[in-house]
């Protein structure tokens, strides 16, 4: 189904970011020597649809106090955010030449002083969504409408720290917070439902007394859907949108599987991982 | 402000529940003084995790029921929140025992509160060896050593209520991340009023003196002045006291000051004697290659007993008794 305000040129347009933003990774990992691959694939076209199309932010003001909040609880995913934040234009791409070199603004995580557009310094899993909890306590006691975004991972939901937030969130009744799951059901060292067992992840969440919801993380017309018709800041109730994603998705043999968490690209390798892109998104290589 | 009177508990016995607690003594100065700076600064929040009656802040709660955020038996989440609080533009005193400010919300607390640059005031309280009958659990002698390696934070150790009121009035304008360390509230005073002059970072000299210095914080100020004051008259000893309230950044010339003035240092706190007061005061002595005779008092790497905080300051050698015995066996020699 396609949400009303959504044209099929906007679709091609924000499928085309997505495209061409995992195409920049590739290249970029080559170049750089190593990235996160697996999850910045999963959460790309969350990313993409949440930054072109619904968050309220100004790459010429990034600490602009009427903005949106947006935290990356996933931290690790620093390179395909910051690729997205490149094409939003809060820093020209080129600089991303220096990820991961000494003395760069960009490590493997990213660092709320160091790069524009970042709103937290992430990387240890489990805080993200906490900071969220005071953004939004916050923004709600000095009456400012904006709302606040926080991804975190579903491995992330190992961590005890993040059910306390959850707790928080709903006992404060921020429904100015929305969280947004990348379910891509892989950790570092496997399955998630093999390294901890964290099913039923959406009884756990209702149990919460969060409003859930459960799109596909690839489908951009559900992505739009489902962020268009949020509840208005000032509801009682936070959500949470679990998106099911696949870990490396878009490149076939770095889907589903914990090999591509992190990794290094030679030039063959490089190349393949180019053209099976190109393929799955029907571009031949261009 | 108040006078030392308030503090006695009377001698017709003790009676009380966890709901007059923070009415018994001078401890409610922290939430009185806090509650002042509030009605002029709006920013000015407050975060508890459950504790709110025990960390004193019921004065608070009673005036701005609005701005008081309990996070329930969270305190790492408390910690983290409380620090986004502080990006959006409040200013957060987040207040829970320092046992789990230190180590339950640690890597928040470094993480969150102290690297995303944000102006968040930990009040930890039940600090040191003062809830000492509650065990190991709950005695916190790891703190400073902790707190004092987070790059950019500021931790500062009050003698008692008085200096309290003095640091919390400070850190209102204080623009960084600070860790105030407070024991219950139980404290005899060293000071005998709020009205003195406090900076932070700059040591106050409770004595003047040459034979040697005693460098106090927390509970062990008011053990070294009574200890300096007994020398003095019964031996004629005269001993310099320093209350080095700011562990960090410490008052580096105060150290060498003392160092080139007495020759001898004697350090006091209520604390591990490794990581603490009396490590840092050995850094500047070290790096400064001064040489002095020099004593840390303190917890002696090693898992307290249980017991009232009082015993346990004799147990180890860190109430006056303890620190003239010090003295003495220094000046011996």
């Amino acid at each position: 189904m396609q949400s009303p305000s959504l044209s099929h040129k906007d679709v091609s347009f924000l499928e085309g970011r997505a495209y061409d933003l995992r195409r920049k990774l590739l290249l970029l990992t080559g170049k750089i020597g190593g990235a996160h691959i697996g999850g910045s694939f999963s959460m790309m076209d969350i990313l993409v649809v949440l930054y072109h199309r619904f968050l309220r932010v100004d790459p010429q003001n990034p600490r602009d106090p009427e903005r949106d909040i947006f935290v990356l609880s996933k931290g690790h995913g620093a390179v395909g955010y910051c690729l997205v934040l490149a094409d939003m234009g809060f820093f020209p791409e080129k600089d991303l030449d220096q990820f991961n070199q000494t003395g760069s603004r960009f490590g493997v995580h990213p660092d709320r002083h160091k790069i524009p557009g970042v709103d937290a310094s992430t990387g240890s899993l489990g805080h993200g969504l906490s900071l969220s909890v005071g953004y939004a306590l916050a923004k709600r006691h000095l009456k400012r409408q904006q709302r606040v975004f926080c991804l975190i991972s579903d491995g992330e939901l190992c961590e005890g720290s993040t059910w306390e937030a959850f707790l928080a969130g709903a006992h404060f009744k921020l429904g100015n917070l929305y969280v947004i799951v990348d379910f891509n059901k892989m950790t570092q060292d496997g399955s998630l439902a093999e390294t901890m067992n964290m099913e039923p992840v959406r009884k756990k969440l209702e149990s919460f007394n969060w409003s859930v919801r459960e799109i596909d993380g690839h489908n951009i017309n559900q992505i739009v859907e489902i962020l268009e018709n949020l509840p208005e800041p000032k509801e009682n109730t936070p959500t949470v949108i679990l998106a099911h994603t696949v870990k490396g998705k878009g490149v076939p043999w770095m889907e589903n599987t914990s090999v591509w968490h992190y990794g290094g690209l030679d030039e063959e390798k490089e190349k393949q991982a180019l053209a099976d892109l190109a393929h799955y998104y029907g571009r031949n290589g261009k | 402000m108040s006078s030392t009177k308030e503090f006695i508990v009377d001698g017709k016995g003790l009676t009380w529940t966890v709901d007059t607690l923070d009415q018994l003594t001078q401890a409610e100065i922290y939430g009185k003084v806090l509650t002042d700076m509030a009605r002029v600064r709006p920013d000015i929040v407050v975060c508890c995790a459950d504790l709110l009656k025990s960390t004193k802040l019921r004065e608070f709660q009673r005036t701005f029921p609005q701005r008081v955020f309990n996070f329930g038996i969270s305190e790492q989440n408390m910690m983290s929140a409380a620090a986004g609080m502080s990006l959006e533009g409040l200013h957060p005193f987040v207040s829970t025992f320092g046992v789990f400010a230190s180590m339950r919300a640690c890597e928040q607390v470094r993480t969150d509160v102290v690297y995303q640059g944000t102006r968040v005031k930990i009040i930890a309280t039940h600090s040191g060896l003062s809830f000492g009958q509650a065990g190991t659990t709950h005695h916190c002698t790891e703190d400073l050593a902790i707190m004092r390696s987070f790059a950019r934070m500021t931790v500062i150790v009050p003698a008692d209520s008085f200096e309290t009121a003095q640091v919390i009035r400070a850190l209102v304008d204080h623009e960084g991340p600070a860790y105030v360390r407070l024991g219950r509230g139980f404290e005899f005073p060293a000071y005998e009023s709020d009205q003195f002059e406090f900076k932070i970072g700059k040591a106050n000299k409770i004595k003047e003196g040459d034979a040697l210095t005693v460098i106090a914080c927390g509970v062990g100020v008011e053990g070294a002045k009574e200890a300096a004051e007994s020398l003095e008259f019964d031996e004629g000893i005269s001993i310099r006291v320093l209350d080095m309230h700011t562990i960090k950044p410490l008052d580096r010339e105060a150290v060498q000051k003392a160092a080139r003035e007495t020759k001898r240092i004697i350090t006091v706190e209520e604390h591990n004697i490794i990581g603490g007061l009396g490590s840092a005061v050995a850094e500047v002595l070290a790096e400064e290659g001064v040489s002095v005779r020099f004593k840390r008092l303190g917890i002696p790497d090693t898992f307290c007993q249980i017991g009232y905080p009082e015993d346990l300051y004799k147990v180890y050698g860190i109430d006056s008794d303890g620190i003239i015995k010090a003295v003495q066996e220094m000046l011996k020699v």
